[in-house]
């Protein structure tokens, strides 16, 4: 079970409170983009084992869109964050690196 | 007389006022006036119109606050869910825009697209605890929590120890009250309030 606080409400909820929104900080390529952005726009996903961001909406409550930092491996939850933001804020990213030293995400690390 | 309601309309809840005897028990609420007020609620303009109409201010994340006539629930970052006597809600909406003015906001009255039930026994926050994922035992008289109710949205709030109100949308009452009442008949005690 996967228990994720939504930043906007500070309810702890359960995962089935929740709606998936799959993988976080994905930059869109649109209309005038090369095929290769397009596609990895599209299609290209990290996939990884360990740590992993997401994006995740609190559909059942206040309905806000936010993201989580976890690990794949063991559900460890390191974070939650909110949904206005290009990357993770610099508190998660020290939290990660904590419990997960040299860890890397996409350009994050 | 409202505006909009013809002499021979009767006014009819989801459920028409049922109720089920169990180790709590279940009934659905008379008629209430239900007011969706939509917008930034860190927004002065927002804030000053609620306070002077209702009485009381935005309430604070998750908190219900009582105000002249009725109760104000926070319902998310940018809603709040207005309680009220059901005649007196259209006029309310009405103070309501006009004291939000040119602010950014929707008002809508949404009592009739909305159905209440009340719990009341020592166990009710064990029925909550049966049909909804999260931890009752940390919901206190005078917090609201949206979440699911089985497979259904609905807000709840804790009106005291032992009682709670539920809002859930009128189309689903009738599952609503099915599941309340399943879960509250007499045996299917869990015993752990």
């Amino acid at each position: 079970m996967l228990l994720l606080e939504c930043p906007y409400c500070g309810a702890k909820c359960e995962e089935t409170e929740l709606s998936p929104g799959g993988e976080a900080h994905i930059k869109r390529y649109g209309p005038g983009s090369s095929d290769e952005d397009f596609e990895a726009y599209l299609f290209m996903r990290e996939n990884p084992k360990g740590v992993h961001f997401e994006r995740w909406r609190h559909v059942y409550g206040c309905g806000k869109w936010f993201h989580a930092a976890r690990c794949t491996q063991s559900l460890e939850v390191f974070g939650t964050y909110a949904a206005q933001t290009f990357e993770p804020p610099q508190e998660i990213k020290d939290k990660i690196s904590g419990k997960r030293p040299g860890w890397s995400w996409r350009d994050f690390s | 007389m409202q505006k909009g309601q013809s002499k021979m309309s009767n006014i009819q809840t989801a459920m028409n006022g049922v109720r089920a005897a169990g180790y709590v028990d279940v009934s659905e609420a008379p008629a209430t006036g239900m007011i969706t007020l939509r917008g930034d609620l860190s927004d002065a303009g927002v804030q000053k119109a609620v306070k002077s109409v209702m009485g009381a201010g935005v309430p604070a994340t998750l908190a219900v606050k009582d105000a002249d006539a009725g109760q104000i629930l926070w319902m998310s970052p940018d809603e709040l869910m207005i309680v009220c006597a059901y005649d007196q809600a259209d006029q309310m909406i009405a103070d309501l825009i006009a004291a939000l003015g040119d602010t950014h906001s929707m008002v809508v009255n949404v009592s009739d697209a909305r159905a209440v039930f009340d719990l009341e026994g020592a166990a009710t926050p064990e029925i909550i605890a049966k049909l909804a994922p999260i931890d009752v035992k940390s919901m206190q008289t005078g917090t609201v929590r949206r979440t699911r109710f089985a497979q259904i949205p609905a807000a709840f709030w804790m009106t005291s120890n032992d009682s709670a109100r539920i809002i859930c949308f009128r189309s689903v009452a009738e599952y609503m009250f099915n599941q309340l009442r399943n879960s509250a008949q007499a045996g299917f005690e869990v015993g752990d309030w």
